[in-house]
């Protein structure tokens, strides 16, 4: 247990290491969630009316959390799949290593890789005009709520990466389905306004969820909880958590699965 | 368990869909002896490497290696063997001394013995001027002499070395071969995989030829070149109108009808003669006033062992896929 535990921490620094070499394998998780705060805050600032008043810059930042967090799964997947294809996954289990250290080490230094958008957002935030105005105990329960999210996502990047393989294919999947979840949602806009079946979708898509949660527990504008409609957006906060309990218990085990398939072969 | 050989494999199969990657694969390999596999791409080279090195599982049969069974004891067999898969898989963002430091500290041998070990063999692969430069910038030989010292990390019983020269240009392939010479002299058990016969030639004490999965010959370099009858004479002519009368000259010389290649303006017999045999061709053609472009001995190739062996020469198949 112990070497298991030190083999995935190797395997985690090899992680980090990489991220720190090639920075521009980061710009999802540094240069664009900054840009998209001041694109959406300055450009659609003005055009865009939260639900219940307030500043769209403060409604705003729920939805760019959600939709960073959401696009780390790339981070994991993209990982795993050039390992693959250069080798390393190979090299790793020749060695008398436990085959849940390869996982376990890309997972911890995804988590870790995460901090870094979570902090960069926040920065950028509270120099557009973003506060929070909940209590402290709120506060550590929404960034609790972002990790917890993200540590969700790292194994749906796990299953994407064992069941697609390659790094190109990985690509295809983000900008086809991912990218496009993440906008038929509250990210940018309150969900009333969209269309009717796009709005359904939108009430029970967990990046909504998320966001909406996120705006909850910091008390910005979107945050106030509806009295009708769907128990997803009465209930962000464990409409989130079941959610992130949901895929732990089903796509962690599913994606353990399809990994060790994938490289027994 | 006690063993004389260091490698045993008894029928091992492998099918990915309904491809044979290896069929029925029978091998045994002496501890401390060199053993080549040999065959075209696809031939099943390295799906007996993966079956061996536990990467992947045999639908039938049983192999130990190190004494340790393949498929009851994987993490025993991972603990005495070194792998150097067919693309130099080090680690393109790490430094070279990262890498060993890190494989180092995967095979559990600590933090600080994992540094020594890793100066140890940068040195004696001569990268200790390039230890602390990212792999990316490394040559071809560079990244595979990396590789294999990372296969050295743990001071393996046995080693795999898949197809250990491909890629390398000819000046890169023969620093590679000494640093093999190297090894072998070091006493190390090693499985090659080859495409060339002058490799397996040079660096195997044993050779075991591979086509569709199955061995199909087994011998030193010398035997099977006996059953190919020796080496080859060949001519290559200045002027077409030549060759006939050449062909001729060749038939006289070696007592076997010479294979001709217009095209080419070439001819090629088997020879057991040697270098006298090109001496009298020498004269022969000399006297005959025919202008040479080119004359020698020379070794048989992969393609005319298969030539012999199967009758037909290698089929480059689709690259071993994993199956999906």
């Amino acid at each position: 247990m112990t070497t298991a535990l030190a083999d995935s921490w190797v395997i985690a620094r090899r992680g980090l290491v990489h991220m720190r070499r090639l920075p521009e394998a980061l710009v999802d998780a540094t240069i664009q969630p900054i840009m998209f705060v001041l694109l959406f805050a300055y450009v659609f600032g003005g055009a865009i009316h939260p639900p219940g008043g307030g500043s769209y810059k403060e409604f705003l930042m729920g939805g760019i959390f959600a939709q960073t967090l959401t696009f780390g799964i790339f981070g994991v997947a993209l990982a795993l799949a050039n390992d693959r294809k250069n080798g390393a996954i190979d090299r790793f289990h020749s060695l008398p290593i436990s085959r849940a250290a390869v996982l376990a080490g890309h997972a911890l230094a995804n988590l870790m890789r995460s901090m870094l958008p979570i902090g960069l957002m926040s920065i950028a935030g509270l120099i557009v005009g973003w506060r929070i105005h909940s209590s402290v105990g709120n506060a550590v329960a929404a960034y609790a709520l972002m990790i917890g999210f993200v540590f969700a996502l790292i194994w749906i990047g796990v299953l994407l990466a064992s069941l697609v393989r390659t790094p190109e294919a990985v690509q295809g999947v983000a900008f086809i389905f991912i990218f496009p979840l993440t906008f038929v949602a509250s990210t940018f806009v309150p969900t009333q306004s969209l269309p009717s079946v796009l709005r359904t979708i939108a009430e029970w898509n967990p990046i909504t969820s998320v966001a909406n949660a996120l705006r909850h527990l910091f008390g910005n504008p979107g945050g106030t909880l509806p009295d009708h409609g769907p128990w997803s957006l009465q209930h962000p906060v464990a409409y989130s958590v079941l959610w992130i309990a949901g895929i732990l218990l089903v796509c962690a085990p599913l994606a353990v699965g399809a990994y060790q398939r994938s490289i027994r072969s | 368990m006690a063993s004389s050989h260091a490698i045993e494999a008894v029928g091992l199969t492998k099918r990915y869909g309904t491809k044979t990657a290896l069929d029925r694969f029978d091998l045994d390999v002496a501890r401390g002896s060199v053993c080549a596999l040999l065959g075209p791409n696809g031939a099943g080279k390295t799906t007996a490497v993966r079956l061996l090195t536990t990467l992947a599982e045999p639908n039938e049969g049983t192999g130990t290696v190190a004494g340790h069974d393949i498929r009851t004891d994987p993490v025993g067999v991972r603990r005495s063997i070194g792998l150097a898969a067919q693309d130099a898989t080090v680690d393109d963002l790490l430094t070279g001394r990262e890498n060993l430091v890190m494989i180092g500290e995967l095979h559990h041998l600590g933090r600080k013995p994992s540094r020594s070990r890793a100066g140890e063999l940068l040195d004696r692969f001569s990268l200790t001027d390039a230890a602390d430069v990212l792999v990316r910038d490394y040559s071809g030989g560079m990244r595979r002499r990396l590789d294999l010292a990372a296969t050295l990390v743990a001071d393996p019983e046995v080693l795999f070395l898949d197809e250990p020269t491909t890629g390398l240009d000819p000046r890169g392939r023969n620093e590679l071969w000494d640093v093999l010479d190297g090894l072998v002299s070091g006493g190390s058990t090693i499985l090659l995989t080859t495409q060339y016969l002058e490799e397996a030639d040079r660096l195997a004490d044993d050779i075991v030829v591979i086509d569709h999965g199955r061995q199909i010959a087994r011998g030193d370099a010398r035997s099977l070149k006996r059953q190919l009858g020796g080496d080859q004479l060949h001519v290559v002519c200045a002027q077409d109108s030549d060759v006939d009368r050449v062909a001729q000259i060749l038939q006289e010389v070696a007592g076997v009808a010479p294979t001709v290649d217009r095209a080419a303006r070439s001819a090629t017999v088997t020879t057991e003669g040697g270098a006298g045999a090109v001496a009298v061709l020498a004269g022969r053609l000399d006297s005959a006033g025919v202008a040479v472009e080119d004359l020698g001995l020379r070794q048989p190739t992969l393609d005319d062992v298969f030539l012999s062996l199967t009758g037909a020469p290698p089929v480059d198949e689709e690259p071993e896929e994993e199956a999906a």
